[in-house]
């Protein structure tokens, strides 16, 4: 099967100092359909800059379908269309010119151009704003033009940075369904987010990143599976100052505050063994609440495996 | 000059770019041919009836090849550097930059934009001096080469000032305290013969003061320098400003994180 991302040690430092990525390595095979999820200021955009030139990498090797982005720069642009976060289209164009523009900088003819400018508006539900001046499109209508503008030298791999920020839920449905289309019909679709339930609807594989790190790199289905965790915030009839330490299985407590608690439990585990373990250890439990986010609790979960894997390493 | 699909793009560009000035024609063609057309009708026929001669001519035909490059000058660079600036902060010069485009068609594409404009707005400003002078050119050659090689330089230049621009004064510094000054000191009004030597000598080390002359040997067959060595200079600045805006580019300064 063919790669159509292999990013090997990619680092990215700023010019101001900021070190963005942190040596990322990630392999995206043809055809699927792949999520990159973190946290804002994880590194994303800086990885989708680096793989479309924007941004300059410090340190790595990036290559699409096989091709290193240095050695074979006009071929492996062809390969790639993106959909930034910001929006970077001129505010004083009408939509059509916009796409019509993109097509003759990737080269197609005139009337191919028109075609494809027509297909992909039509698809895109935007051609009956294709003589409109794009400021005057909606937050959702002009990512969609941006989609549009991103296909229409039909590239293999299509890249969406945070495709459906600002898109209201219905709209947010139809694009989904729009980006599932294309992926069937063979194009390889990368988006990144920090809705995992977006990632969850559509995406086949996952890395997770997180400040400048891959920390996570897997199938949909067995993070699914591994998130089979909950979380609680338990507050204390008083303030207290123990030490959490315990040694019940699949139970992580965490002090929050001077008076509450975070118990993460897996594996089957019940609240029931949270307030057991800490009536044991002295402390009353007066109140609780669940710590509904699965993404942050996928954090913290992620997180604690690391700090455990340190400290076993340490000790 | 190039392959079929950097034609295609370069086309893109100068379509675009030529767009770009005529959907804004009051802002980009109308004043400069109004303050123009205001210079003929005030220095030319009011004040230069009285003047009488400059370097052997009337003084209305001694200031229309110098009003003409002014205009050519000005709005070069000034289309190259809006609209590079603009697509910079609007950060649509994305669309370019991840796009299969050489650099090379990318600096044509804006040289060529900004030259169409200078051109347009020198050939309507041409125009309109026909009704106050009459236009005899004495080398067709000459005259149109330096009008080409000075908006290509000009358009360069705007290019390097929208590479460093940072926001909108920058577009505008270099036009208003740097370029008015050189076309207003260089002998576009005058002929240097008027200045005392020192002056003279400085004036001589002002470029456009060599293309404004050479444009005026274009038309009136008179100038106050030797054409081979504009002609040479101009060459030279194309050249190094080429190379420069190339250079720039490819480092990504000011465009590239
Ligand atoms: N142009 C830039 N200059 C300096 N720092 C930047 C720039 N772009 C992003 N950063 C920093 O790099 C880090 C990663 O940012 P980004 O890639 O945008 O994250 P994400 O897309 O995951 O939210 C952040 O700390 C951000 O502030
Ligand atoms: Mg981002």
């Amino acid at each position: 099967m063919t790669v159509a991302i292999s990013v090997n040690n990619l680092e990215k430092v700023y010019a101001s100092g900021v070190v963005a990525l942190k040596g990322v390595s990630l392999q995206v095979q043809q055809g699927d359909f792949f999520a990159l999820l973190g946290p804002n200021g994880a590194g994303k955009s800086t990885f989708i800059g680096i793989l479309s030139t924007l941004v300059k990498r410090s340190n790595g090797r990036v290559q699409i379908f096989g091709r290193d982005v240095d050695t074979h720069v006009y071929r492996t642009k062809l390969d790639l269309g993106v959909v930034p976060q910001e929006i970077n289209f001129s505010q004083f164009e009408k939509v059509a010119d916009i796409v019509m523009t993109q097509a003759g900088y990737y080269g197609l003819p005139r009337k191919l151009a028109a075609q494809r400018t027509e297909k992909y508006l039509k698809q895109l539900g935007l051609w009956e704003k294709r003589d409109v001046r794009s400021r005057l499109l909606s937050g959702g209508m002009k990512r969609r033009m941006m989609i549009a503008r991103a296909l229409v030298h039909e590239p293999r791999l299509l890249i969406l940075d945070e495709p459906t920020a600002g898109v209201d839920i219905e709209l947010r449905r139809s694009m989904w369904d729009f980006l599932l289309e294309i992926n069937r019909a063979g194009t390889t679709i990368v988006l990144t987010t920090h809705y995992l339930e977006e990632a969850e609807q559509l995406c086949r594989n996952i890395a997770i990143i997180d400040e400048g790190r891959i920390i996570e790199d897997t199938s949909m289905k067995k993070l699914l599976l591994e998130l089979d965790t909950h979380a609680y915030i338990l507050d204390a009839e008083a303030d207290f100052d123990r030490d959490l330490r315990h040694d019940e299985p699949g139970l992580s407590l965490h002090k929050v505050d001077s008076h509450s608690i975070e118990a993460v439990l897996s594996g089957g585990r019940d609240i029931n063994s949270a307030i057991a373990v800490l009536d044991r250890l002295g402390i009353r439990i007066v109140s609780m609440r669940n710590k509904a986010n699965r993404l942050e609790q996928l954090f913290l979960s992620r997180l604690r495996a690391g700090e455990n894997q340190n400290e076993k390493r340490d000790g | 000059m190039f392959s079929d699909h950097r034609l295609i793009a370069f086309e893109t560009i100068v379509i675009k770019e030529v767009r770009r000035f005529m959907r804004i024609w009051t802002q980009t063609m109308l004043p400069p041919v109004i303050t123009i057309s205001l210079y003929f009708v005030i220095f030319g026929n009011l004040v230069g009836s009285r003047i009488g001669e400059m370097g052997g001519f009337r003084y209305m035909e001694f200031i229309v090849p110098g009003l003409i490059m002014m205009a050519v000058i000005q709005n070069s660079y000034s289309n190259v550097v809006s609209s590079f600036f603009s697509q910079k902060f609007q950060r649509s010069v994305e669309e370019l930059l991840v796009a299969p485009i050489p650099n090379y068609v990318i600096l044509s594409g804006f040289i060529a934009g900004g030259m169409a404009r200078g051109l347009c707005v020198g050939f309507i400003v041409t125009l309109v001096s026909l009704f106050f002078a009459e236009l005899r050119i004495f080398s067709p050659l000459i005259m149109i080469s330096v009008v080409l090689f000075t908006s290509l330089v000009f358009s360069l230049g705007g290019f390097i000032n929208a590479v460093f621009a940072n926001n909108f004064d920058d577009v505008s510094i270099i036009p208003t305290f740097v370029l008015t000054p050189l076309i207003y000191l260089g002998g576009v009004f005058y002929s240097i013969e008027l200045l005392p030597p020192f002056w003279q000598l400085v004036s001589r080390l002002n470029p456009i003061f060599y293309m404004v002359n050479t444009f005026r040997y274009g038309i009136l067959g008179t100038s106050d320098i030797d054409v081979a060595w504009a002609f040479a200079m101009l060459v030279l600045f194309a050249v190094l400003l080429f190379g420069a805006c190339i250079w720039l580019l490819r480092r990504g300064t000011g465009i590239r994180s």
